[in-house]
């Protein structure tokens, strides 16, 4: 493993809970929806392992493209093509690069995601529970932020489809294991699970999901379209 | 015999896309240009499933960045196919509007670099796609078929799984397994 704990200020821990291949494979092949891609993106600007993963997994798609067998098509009149417009001085457009303040919390590309939402704006979801919707152009998934207070159970759901839990501040722990900032937890089909934010502080978490989670309590899914959860 | 010409084809390239990084060469473009360009093609006419007009555009589109992009590219970090796979990539998820792909930003403060040295890095990264090569010749015709189908068929994994009529988790595995021997691979040689 590549990455080592920040020795010196002690404040950078290992991550211990990184992303499937499954989800890397999606994201290096261009098949990933968006909203999963937030959380895979905002984890690999956290964890150099998954980086170095990926860069494995871009080479295996470098690797076909090699073996790929070209039409044997004449090259020349998109070459010409092609020429010209180098010769005409083309010159890219490129969109200068939006910084937003830099609250180390929400590392790139979320920040600008929350930036595009209009900023920080939590909603309350009761017992000091907090959410934030963030807005992607893809409808086939829900990506929001989540705050749990310190010690504070989250309301015990199973899920229809996926969610994929990425912590950003503070810490939870669920019938399985700890997961900290970078950690990333995936969830799917019979998993009931009660994760509950560890004592020392707040929770935030990044929480993609693809189908609505399923309340355990009558009370919590009746409230549910509500809370917009 | 095949293997040893392959791996010349690829240093050829990376010599050859290494100089329009370095002097904007385009004679030498001229050549990444026509090794490239029908192999894009031909990725791009699968991934709009035979639409060869956009393709065309998307190929051209791709190969512009290319030019444009080509300071960007660093011998040392990636080959040159590896790095216009991700270009090409990228130019078919935007024109097939699934949403923006999120990306993370090498520059922003928040961002938790890689902790070893550059210059090694860059030793370790080329011998790295010597081996990814060498692995991805001996990996079983299971394992190169489901990779094969994510990237370059652009197909999601359930699809996979109903194309080859074989449970969602026997593709997971698969492509788990195929990943774990890429690793495999990667670190037998790091002693």
């Amino acid at each position: 493993m590549r990455e080592t704990a920040d020795g010196a200020s002690g404040k950078r821990q290992m991550i211990e809970h990184h992303l499937d291949d499954d989800m890397l494979v999606h994201y290096s092949a261009g098949t990933l929806a968006e909203g999963w891609s937030v959380a895979v993106a905002t984890h690999l600007a956290l964890c150099p392992a998954c980086r170095s993963n990926l860069a494995m997994l871009e080479s295996v798609g470098g690797y076909f493209l090699q073996r790929e067998q070209g039409d044997n098509g004449d090259v020349s009149e998109g070459w010409n093509n092609l020429k010209a417009r180098i010769e005409a001085g083309e010159i890219e457009n490129v969109l200068p690069m939006k910084r937003h303040s830099a609250d180390p919390t929400f590392p790139e590309p979320l920040r600008s995601y929350i930036h595009g939402a209009g900023g920080l704006k939590w909603r309350r979801l009761g017992r000091g529970a907090a959410h934030m919707i963030i807005p992607t152009d893809d409808s086939t998934t829900t990506v929001r932020l989540l705050k749990i207070p310190a010690g504070q159970p989250v309301p015990a759901h199973s899920h229809d489809g996926s969610e994929l839990t990425l912590v950003l501040d503070g810490s939870f722990s669920d019938e399985v294991s700890t997961f900290r900032r970078g950690d990333v937890e995936m969830a799917d089909g019979d998993l009931t699970h009660q994760p509950k934010a560890n004592p020392d502080r707040d929770c935030i978490c990044l929480a993609v999901t693809d189908a609505p989670l399923r309340f355990r309590s009558r009370f919590m899914r009746w409230l549910q379209p509500l809370l917009g959860i | 015999m095949e293997e040893e010409q392959e791996k010349s084809d690829a240093a050829r390239i990376n010599t050859l896309m290494a100089a329009v990084a370095k002097s904007r060469d385009v004679e030498a473009f001229e050549a990444v240009y026509s090794h490239f360009s029908p192999r894009v093609r031909s990725y791009m006419v699968r991934l709009t499933k035979g639409n060869r007009v956009l393709a065309e555009e998307l190929t051209q589109e791709t190969m512009m960045k290319v030019w444009h992009k080509a300071e960007l590219f660093d011998p040392s970090k990636a080959q040159a196919s590896t790095w216009i796979f991700t270009i090409a990539r990228n130019r078919m998820i935007d024109a097939m509007r699934r949403g923006a792909r999120a990306e993370f930003d090498v520059n922003d403060p928040a961002f938790v670099p890689d902790q070893i040295e550059a210059a090694d890095a860059a030793i370790e990264r080329r011998q790295d796609a010597q081996r990814l090569q060498q692995a991805m010749v001996t990996l079983k015709g299971k394992y190169i078929e489901v990779l094969r189908m994510s990237f370059f068929d652009g197909l999601t994994h359930p699809i996979i799984a109903q194309k080859l009529d074989l449970p969602l988790g026997t593709v997971k595995s698969r492509i788990r397994l195929a990943c774990e021997k890429l690793r495999m691979a990667l670190q037998e040689n790091d002693k």
